[in-house]
């Protein structure tokens, strides 16, 4: 039954991905790809959108990843196990299960307005870094906690300060499990939607971004818009553009897992 | 030397407290915008009118139908997540090899990876025209839909969360049942579950939480219309799905429409700032500590 249950959900996983190659595939083409949005289906294309989806790629890993580890390896080589540190777990914790939605609410009075940037794709971006630090931080510190001890007691008995140690001994050693965690995180923020609609990401974006204050959409948020119209050929539209979110996504993760079986073989202390 | 060592301490604490400063903003300005909303509408009118309908001109400000509508999809997600999930965790580690499993895992891990907005169009195009074959009255938004898919795509959150509790069961107890005679499907649901208990109703807990605080699958599939009730088969409206809605027009700021969607925001991270601590301190308390 066990069998059953865990065949069955591969099954549905395969009939949806079977169903949205079938429904999409003939709409990709190169045009496609560099096409801006139209109201007509069959001109439309992807270009704006996943322009937008690179630039809020690239600055969320600026921003997330420096932050990420860096409280990550606060709380694990610096916090002291006293009240501050627990509440700051606590809170970590929490924060992971805050609904990404409420980030946008979140984006949308901080960085749209307090800050004065506008829908733009800095702000978008700012709130999806909030969003992914928690996981960043987390399996920051699982990495760092796997580095056995001695390498750490040996690099301090040979004179080396805290944070020679840390750069020069700790993050070399957990190096590869914190690239897997940041890709993870990484990977999910390409898929969020909720979040940049509410920070007032636009569902139809003439020319693509230019710079980083500029007014944006991403893949999501163009499928998003596409689903929701009632014409089949839109329908169409979406599945296609739906290929290439996956493709973007299994791509990032393929990498990740790999990287996680590479590291983790190789290491044998 | 040393300035430098304390220096670099203090940047690597300012990147812890970036978290702290998250959840004070969150409450904050959940709190602030909602003490606004709640200075223009009654307490008592949000909490009891069964019409939610601020975009129109007769506006009525009940939460009710949003929550009627959030906790039907919930439910249907829970009760399709957690039998299979729970499922599929006992059959991995109780019954498959170990090599079967290996390949198992990552596999279910794909699940999770794909983005919402991608359940929420299999849930509009492939399972609703599916259950009208069996349930001809559906309408083509329905809560039905998008709280099975919900439900799949929670699939291995709770398989992973409730393997990680059946693993951390020593294996002493395993044994022990089956020196008493016990057969695999006793020693499964007898033994394992009842030691694993603690993790998984935490993995059950995160469930629902998750499930309150999904957003695009509803919003494409479960339809924008505030119904207070229970019936799968109607198109609803889900805390969520407001929010998007709203966010999708152009309200102007400082309206109480815009304010509309921080009280539904502070409703929700309510919810699930509640459900989120039950959890952590179940986790806390109720580990099993074995020698």
């Amino acid at each position: 039954m066990g069998l059953t249950a865990t065949i069955l959900c591969l099954l549905i996983l395969a009939i949806f991905i079977g169903f949205i190659i079938y429904q999409g595939v003939g709409r990709l083409s190169w045009d496609f790809l560099i096409s801006l949005p139209s109201r007509f289906a069959e001109r439309s294309g992807i270009y704006t959108a996943w322009i937008g989806t690179l630039w809020v790629l690239v600055l969320t890993t600026l921003i997330s990843f420096p932050l990420g580890v860096g409280a990550g390896i606060y709380l694990e080589e610096y916090g002291k196990k006293n009240k501050l540190n627990k509440f700051l777990e606590i809170n970590i914790a929490n924060l992971a299960g805050v609904p990404s939605i409420i980030y946008g609410l979140l984006g949308l009075e901080v960085f749209v307005r307090l800050m004065n940037m506008g829908s733009s794709i800095l702000a978008g971006s700012l709130t999806l870094a909030l969003l992914i630090l928690p996981i960043i931080i987390v399996s920051t510190r699982e990495a760092i906690r796997a580095v056995p001890s001695t390498i750490k007691e040996a690099s301090v008995a040979l004179g080396a300060s805290k944070w020679q140690t840390i750069w020069n001994q700790i993050l070399p050693a957990s190096f590869g499990g914190i690239l897997t965690g940041v890709i993870l995180a990484i990977s999910r923020a390409v898929g969020e939607t909720a979040p940049l609609i509410v920070v007032g990401a636009l569902a139809y974006v003439p020319f693509a971004p230019q710079g980083p204050l500029d007014e944006f959409t991403v893949l999501p948020i163009q499928i998003f818009n596409w689903v929701s119209r009632p014409q089949h050929e839109f329908a169409i539209n979406a599945a296609a553009a739906i290929i290439i979110l996956l493709l973007i996504t299994f791509i990032m993760n393929g990498i990740a897992v790999y990287m996680r079986h590479r590291w983790q073989r190789k290491i044998d202390w | 030397m040393n300035v430098k060592e304390k220096i670099i301490e203090k940047i690597l604490a300012f990147c812890a407290l970036v978290t702290v400063f998250t959840t004070i903003g969150i409450i904050l300005i959940l709190a602030i915008e909602a003490v606004g909303f709640f200075s223009q509408v009654s307490i008592v009118e949000f909490l009891t009118s069964t019409k939610w309908t601020p975009l129109f001109t007769q506006k009525s400000y009940g939460i009710l139908p949003l929550l009627s509508g959030t906790f039907l999809t919930t439910v249907i997600a829970i009760s399709v997540a957690l039998p299979v999930g729970l499922t599929i965790a006992i059959y991995l580690n109780e019954y498959a090899s170990k090599r079967f499993r290996q390949i198992l895992k990552p596999l279910l891990e794909i699940l999770a990876v794909v983005p919402t907005v991608v359940y929420g169009f299999f849930a509009l195009m492939i399972v609703t025209p599916f259950l009208k074959t069996f349930i001809p009255e559906l309408s083509g938004f329905n809560a039905l839909s998008p709280g099975i898919v919900m439900g799949i795509m929670i699939i291995p959150f709770v398989s992973s969360l409730s393997e990680d509790a059946l693993s951390s069961v020593p294996n002493s107890l395993r044994q022990a049942s089956f020196g008493m005679g016990s057969t695999k499907f006793q020693t499964a649901f007898r033994v394992m579950v009842p030691a694993a208990s603690s993790g998984i109703v935490v993995s059950a807990i995160l469930a629902v939480s998750r499930a309150i605080g999904e957003t695009m699958i509803v919003a494409i599939a479960a339809g924008q219309q505030p119904r207070f009730g229970f019936d799968p088969t109607v198109p609803i409206e889900t805390i969520t799905a407001y929010i998007v809605q709203v966010s999708m027009g152009d309200v102007p700021h400082g309206s109480l429409a815009y304010k509309t969607i921080f009280a539904a925001g502070i409703t929700l991270f309510i919810f699930t700032f509640i459900l989120n601590n039950i959890s952590y301190w179940i986790k806390e308390r109720y580990q099993e500590e074995y020698e």
